[in-house]
């Protein structure tokens, strides 16, 4: 409990996990406090912020509220932020493990593809994956799974490297048990505090992903998000500044929330690490 | 054999294995694609009628062994042949040779910018860490991180061309203008200012804190004091001591970062109207004219690892031990 006490009192701690409330709940009492959804017209076209009650944000070309679209894209943006991050730890958990654990030619030919998907353009390789396999929600998340999870292949198998010729894990052979008990009973556990850091920065970097490809027009054609309500309102954007700027202030708090949590993660979790910087 | 030479030798095997890897990849998706490999090629939006798709299916060979259908398209892009875009009329490997030099020009503008002023602005608050100016670049740099590229591209308009008037808004150069000479690189540079710092800014971030982590690691190393303790120059023990050590991290990383810097140039270029192939491949996405991404993928995939080996040699020369030591 303690380092979660000292998680609590740490100020960047602090302002991220507000900021994450709030998307949290926006996206959770989104339906409850809009019924009508962000599609409808709502007011007339072009309507600056602050001009009229119950309209702060304005409404964009269409006449839809900026406010409720906000509040509906936090649902995309978390929904998509979350399960594209547990997409890449379970494949990158997976390769690392097994790349750290059995070492020699195993470790070679995995090690070999996590480099391979380091090297190449990964937010092309991503636009491509949804454009392909046709943009829905799914397919961006899955998408945004598949280019993310080299970092965590790489840093779980240099965990599982050090820690499988310890005593430990030597007595848990002596007494017969298996390689997978072994793996997911001794060793996993021990190599978490940094998987979870990196998870809540890769949560913000699929955010911003995410936002990019709906950006560009491949987002589910069914879900408002924060990256489409800028692209849509780009070609605008000298007549009506609010309709990208309100979204684009939104991701950022989000993202830097994500940051600042996974920072007084590390510093919590791994002390020793947390002065290293990133990678 | 010099070392350096079997170094870049080998770095070229490891290229020529990344490129396969890339092009069997784009074969897969090809056949991942709704509809049969045809239809991908001829592009999804419907340029082709069903006999046009019967030529092609027989001209690609589609009812022979995948492996042999394989070789063939390796066999093609070996010869220069990223496939045929329809929805445009020209040869993919023209549309991206044409654009080519826009993207060159603004990714290493973007790079140099980033790393630049990331390692001074790194530098800057590692040799104040703990007071005002510190703080001040951390919490940009953290800002800067989190700032999705393209909207801070938006507001740049926004702000620099449309209320200031300073710089243009859109394109590479100004239309119609005609300038010759030393007016147009003024122009071109005019024109590269947003779209380069917009790329460039979130590596700049990454930058900072890299530099500014390892110079605090090195700078309590034994040779620094030694280096004080011989009373050399603050400034010489910054510069040569620790700035030279501590950059090393730094190039490995962006090496590393350079693809990701290539993608970024997609939503730039797009926001920025930059005739280069990320703008290329915004319009291939809208047409899904799926052969011009795969050939952007496959060029932009070349990119990087021609910028890997480039970093390579660059460290290298920064660090000299490399060499020494194989």
């Amino acid at each position: 409990m303690t380092a979660f006490k000292r998680f609590l009192r740490n100020p960047k701690a602090i302002i991220g996990m507000v900021i994450l409330l709030a998307a949290t709940i926006a996206a959770v009492l989104a339906p409850v406090i809009f019924p009508q959804g962000p599609w409808p017209m709502a007011n007339r076209p072009f309507l600056p912020p602050m001009e009229q009650p119950g309209f702060p944000l304005g409404t964009d070309m269409m006449g839809r509220d900026i406010m409720v679209a906000i509040a509906y894209g936090a649902q995309v943006s978390l929904l998509v932020g979350l399960s594209s991050t547990l997409v890449a730890l379970l494949v990158g958990i997976l390769l690392g493990a097994l790349a750290g654990f059995y070492g020699g030619i195993v470790d070679d030919v995995l090690m070999r593809v996590t480099e391979f998907f380091q090297t190449i353009p990964t937010f092309v390789f991503a636009l491509l994956l949804v454009a392909i396999l046709s943009p829905s929600i799914q397919s961006i998340i899955l998408a945004i799974g598949i280019v993310s999870w080299p970092p965590v292949a790489r840093l779980v198998r240099s965990e599982f490297a050090a820690l499988r010729n310890r005593e430990f894990v030597k007595a848990a052979m002596v007494l017969g048990r298996s390689n997978r008990q072994i793996i997911l009973s001794e060793i996993l556990p021990n190599t978490m505090s940094p998987v979870i850091a990196l998870a809540s920065l890769m949560v913000a970097t699929a955010i911003l992903t995410e936002a990019a490809i709906s950006f560009l027009g491949l987002g589910d054609p069914n879900r408002m998000s924060w990256g489409y309500m800028i692209g849509a309102s780009r070609t605008v954007i000298r007549q009506a500044w609010w309709m990208s700027f309100f979204p684009g202030v939104v991701i950022l708090l989000v993202v830097l929330a994500l940051n600042l949590v996974g920072e007084a993660l590390n510093d919590v979790l791994n002390p020793r690490l947390a002065r290293k910087g990133r990678q | 054999m010099n070392p350096t030479l079997r170094a870049i030798l080998s770095r070229a095997a490891k290229a020529v294995g990344v490129i396969l890897a890339i092009v069997l990849l784009n074969f897969m998706l090809i056949r991942l694609a709704p509809g049969d490999a045809a239809a991908v090629m001829a592009g999804q939006a419907g340029a082709a009628d069903e006999m046009f798709m019967e030529q092609l299916r027989a001209q690609f060979g589609l009812d022979r062994p995948l492996y042999v259908q394989f070789f063939t398209y390796l066999g093609g892009i070996l010869q220069g042949d990223l496939g045929f875009s329809y929805r445009q009329g020209t040869e993919v490997s023209v549309l991206i040779a044409e654009r080519l030099p826009a993207t060159l020009l603004l990714t290493v503008s973007a790079f140099g910018f980033a790393l630049f002023f990331g390692i001074i602005l790194g530098a800057i608050a590692a040799m104040n860490v703990g007071r005002a100016l510190d703080f001040v670049i951390s919490v940009l740099s953290l800002l800067f991180y989190a700032t999705p590229l393209f909207w801070f591209g938006l507001m740049s308009i926004l702000l620099f061309s449309v209320w200031l008037g300073w710089l243009p808004a859109t394109g590479m150069m100004t239309i119609g203008a005609g300038y010759t000479g030393w007016d147009h690189v003024v122009d071109v540079a005019r024109h590269l200012v947003l779209p380069a710092v917009t790329l460039g800014l979130f590596y700049m971030a990454v930058y900072t804190r890299m530099t500014r982590a390892s110079m605090l690691e090195v700078r309590d190393m034994d040779f620094v004091r030694t280096a004080r303790a011989k009373g050399l120059a603050r400034g010489v023990i910054v510069r040569r001591h620790i700035l030279r050590n501590a950059i090393l991290p730094i190039i490995t990383l962006a090496g590393i970062q350079a693809g990701q810097l290539v993608g970024g140039a997609v939503l730039t270029e797009t926001v920025f109207g930059w005739p280069g192939i990320g703008r290329l491949a915004f319009d291939a996405l809208v047409q899904r004219d799926y052969q011009v991404l795969l050939g952007v993928f496959l060029v932009t995939s070349v990119m990087v690892v021609v910028f890997n080996i480039i970093t390579d040699l660059v460290y290298r020369m920064v660090d000299p031990r490399i060499g020494a030591l194989e």
